[in-house]
């Protein structure tokens, strides 16, 4: 009864936020009425781990998945299929001309469920739409439209993990949207160039770069890379999530490496016996989770989607997640009276190596029925953090302030970036002189690329869009939360709440 | 005197120069991302010289040691010599800059072409060259045609930002490996350089068409002063000068100009009366002038 009274305590309070949308109220009143929900069959000792007394003992996250979830986590549904067939569902005949495409995808977005509610991949756009920009639609006229399509984007789709991908190829289609894109500087939808140097010609990537400087966006991401582990039909999602066309993850948890480290004794003890029990766990229930999702929630029987045939079960995957290696690596150099610290020391660096690949090796030996797509393992991912989060750097991230010369860090991210098909990445700040010299930046990823690094993102430092950990938010939209406020996109509230706001401003500057 | 010999006998193979400052990656000194390297001394004396301390030597007087609130600065060989300096303890509050009756910098370091290639080693593969500022870079031929002979075995690119006041075709090794230059043409007539600069010009605009048949003119920069020297006359006469080689045609290549409206930062004080800071509105014609003459790829900062 307890727990019943807590949670009708819950939602009369979401009720009653003169903070919140409808939107925000419907999506947290569901949130809550699922919480109350106990259907998944987890391990024994997970609670201690998931929900400890203490916030400062939690070890594994399930990022507000819910206690019994009704969809996967992130969708990826493949558009140019839809293109190419219509939908019966939608009652949408294949789109003929441009505007008939725009059209189309603002209608099925409103149909594509996440654990945000709103569509994480939003399309390829410049494949989608390049072979309709036909010579008889001007430049003017593409652009009118690309620009009353992403401003619809922006306002209805409320959400800025929603991910649009280009590239590597130039097209018109794609130079419209940077232009348009540029010109509009909104946070939704996120943006992300699958750059190869040996495909993607100089003076494009200078205008993505170009781009970038004045709306945050599109990040670079390695395509070669990427289509090396997950081959030509992988996309970028969410933040900068690696995934494949037609599938996407069923769940994403996350290990809290720097707490987790708090229960060893030493190095050793953490190496192995309790990050090994953690990962155990972790995986253990995002098992039970997507066993939940696949043989009982019936999404994959009943939504058009896959009914439809744009997604498909067996192109899902999962995503296992962590934060807060340079935590925990300082915690054991500290246990082991050692004064080396992450990101600046060799030595420090060699570990988390080591802790990474115990989490790989574990990773790898782990068998999900349902990850097929993934030769039946999960993808590793380096999870950006959440508002709440506490001296739990992102990911592999050195911490804010802490980072080396440009090179240096360069160098360092090489030594963790590959553990990560399913995303990770780093975020520089840029001088507002750079505008003149995008090409500043393209050699920066060009060189990193060749390190074998995955995925950047630059943004020109005093600009009002910015990136705050892997979304975008606008100063001038969290201003307006933050004086109480009502704003639309939920990313706003993360990032007025998110502990890496106020260190963001303190990234080290390029230029 | 021929040329070979004038090369060979200016600087020695290995000779440590002065080097004021190394930026690792700089956004501001051409093309790309760009390792930069500031060497110290110059050869002419603009009245408007942003960087006045980067004109002169030390000649070991002390006045800086003895003002130096961080203990940054020493005469380890006693009074009247070099001054050391430990970057360590500096707070880079500039007060040696500012107390320096020379218009030079203590803080700055000795290095042979191969030393300084050491720092810029450590950034490749994320830069894609090397720009030579200073001061006057081209005071130190032998020691730049070391250095981009080395850039130039790691596939960087090689970049001399220059006053161009000595003959380039006196140095024909140093030119062999420098893939271009960033001009100054700070004034068209002999007396509005002279104005200026303290100097006349007919090297500079000897040296803009040499390096512009061949190629080499990355860039041509104008300082716009309007009250000190003819600048709307001078785009015009320098547009006109180059006219003939901004194409694409055999060697050629399209010469980017550089309008750059004249600030107070760092100018010395006895010589800001001398200058007037123009209009954003007063740069835009500049720039129609400019591409009037045929020039597209305008730069106004």
């Amino acid at each position: 009864m307890e727990e019943v009274e807590k949670t009708r305590k819950d939602i009369l309070g979401i009720i009653e936020d003169r903070s919140l949308t409808h939107e925000q109220k419907v999506a947290n009143l569901s949130a809550a009425a699922v919480s109350m929900m106990d259907v998944l069959d987890v391990p024994e000792g997970l609670q201690e781990l998931l929900r400890p007394a203490d916030e400062g003992d939690q070890c594994i996250c399930d990022l507000f998945e819910g206690n019994a979830p009704v969809r996967p986590r992130y969708i990826i549904p493949d558009y140019a299929k839809f293109f190419r067939q219509g939908s019966s569902f939608l009652r949408l005949d294949p789109p003929k001309d441009f505007f008939e495409a725009l059209n189309d995808l603002l209608i099925i977005y409103r149909h594509v469920p996440s654990v945000t509610n709103y569509p994480v991949y939003v399309g390829q756009l410049d494949e989608l739409l390049d072979p309709f920009l036909t010579d008889d639609i001007d430049d003017a006229t593409a652009e009118k439209f690309l620009r009353m399509f992403f401003l619809n984007v922006d306002r209805t789709v409320l959400d800025s993990f929603s991910h649009a991908n280009i590239g590597p190829r130039d097209t018109r289609a794609g130079r419209l949207i940077l232009k348009v894109e540029g010109e509009l500087k909104d946070a939704v939808p996120n943006l992300t160039m699958k750059y190869d140097p040996d495909v993607t010609p100089d003076d494009f990537a200078a205008l993505c770069a170009a781009t970038a400087l004045k709306a945050a966006k599109p990040s670079f991401a390695n395509d070669k890379m990427f289509r090396s582990e997950l081959g030509d039909n992988y996309v970028i999602a969410s933040c900068y999530n690696g995934l494949l066309l037609g599938g996407g993850s069923y769940t994403l948890c996350r290990l809290i490496l720097g707490n987790i480290a708090k229960r060893a004794k030493d190095t050793d003890d953490f190496l192995k016996n309790v990050l090994p029990y953690v990962c155990d766990m972790q995986a253990r229930y995002m098992d039970a989770r997507i066993r939940f999702e696949v043989e009982e929630s019936g999404f994959f029987e009943s939504n058009f989607l896959a009914k439809e045939g744009l997604i498909y079960r067996d192109r899902f995957t999962a995503m296992f997640g962590l934060v807060g290696l340079a935590e925990a690596v300082n915690l054991l150099m500290e246990k082991e009276g050692k004064p080396y610290r992450y990101g600046r020391d060799p030595e420090a660096t060699e570990l988390g190596v080591k802790i990474m690949d115990v989490i790989d090796q574990f990773n790898k030996n782990h068998v999900n029925p349902y990850c097929e797509a993934t030769d039946g393992h999960f993808l590793l991912h380096a999870q950006v953090g959440i508002a709440t989060d506490i001296n739990r750097t992102p990911g592999t991230r050195i911490p804010i302030g802490q980072e080396p010369d440009l090179a240096d860090h360069l160098r360092f991210l090489s030594h963790f970036h590959h553990y990560f098909p399913s995303g990770t990445g780093d975020i520089f700040p840029v001088d507002v002189t750079v505008h003149r010299n995008p090409e500043y930046i393209v050699d920066i990823v060009k060189g990193a690329f060749r390190e074998n690094l995955r995925y950047l993102s630059f943004y020109e430092s005093t600009g009002d869009v910015f990136r705050v950990t892997g979304y975008l938010a606008k100063r001038s939209e969290i201003q307006k939360y933050e004086k109480g406020e009502a704003v639309m996109h939920d990313t706003t509230q993360l990032a007025a709440g998110a502990s890496e706001l106020g260190h963001a401003q303190e990234r080290r500057i390029l230029g | 005197m021929n040329r070979e010999r004038k090369e060979a006998y200016l600087s020695p193979p290995g000779e440590r120069v002065p080097v004021n400052k190394v930026i690792p990656f700089s956004s501001v000194d051409g093309p790309g991302s760009r390792t930069a390297v500031f060497l110290q001394e110059c050869n002419i004396d603009c009245r408007y010289c942003h960087n006045p301390e980067t004109r002169n030597l030390c000649s070991g007087c002390g006045k800086c040691v003895t003002r130096c609130p961080a203990g940054a600065l020493s005469q380890p060989a006693g009074p009247g010599t070099r001054v050391a300096f430990a970057p360590e303890k500096c707070v880079a509050c500039d007060t040696c800059i500012r107390v320096c009756p020379e218009g030079a910098s203590p803080r700055i370091e000795y290095l042979t072409a191969a030393e300084c290639f050491e720092r810029v080693r450590t950034q490749i593969p994320f830069i894609r060259g090397v720009t030579v500022s200073g001061g006057e870079c081209t005071l130190h031929p032998v020691f730049l045609a070391e250095l981009f002979a080395l850039c130039h075995a790691d596939h960087l690119t090689t970049l001399l930002d220059s006053n161009g006041m000595i003959d380039y075709a006196d140095y024909p090794t140093l030119m062999e490996v420098t893939d271009g230059v960033m001009l100054d043409i700070k004034a068209y007539t002999p007396e509005d350089h002279r104005r200026v600069t303290g100097y006349g010009n007919e090297m500079v605009l000897k040296n803009a068409v040499w390096l512009a048949e061949r190629g080499k003119l990355t860039e041509i920069r104008t300082v716009a002063v309007p009250g000190l020297f003819d600048v709307p006359g001078t785009v015009r006469s320098v547009c006109r000068l180059l006219a003939p080689y901004n194409n694409t045609e055999g060697a050629h290549r399209v010469i980017r100009y550089k309008l750059i409206t004249c600030r107070p930062n760092g100018v010395r004080k006895k010589y800001l009366p001398d200058l007037d800071f123009p209009s954003p509105a007063y740069m835009s014609e500049l720039a129609e002038i400019a591409r009037g003459e045929g020039f597209t790829d305008l730069q106004v900062v």
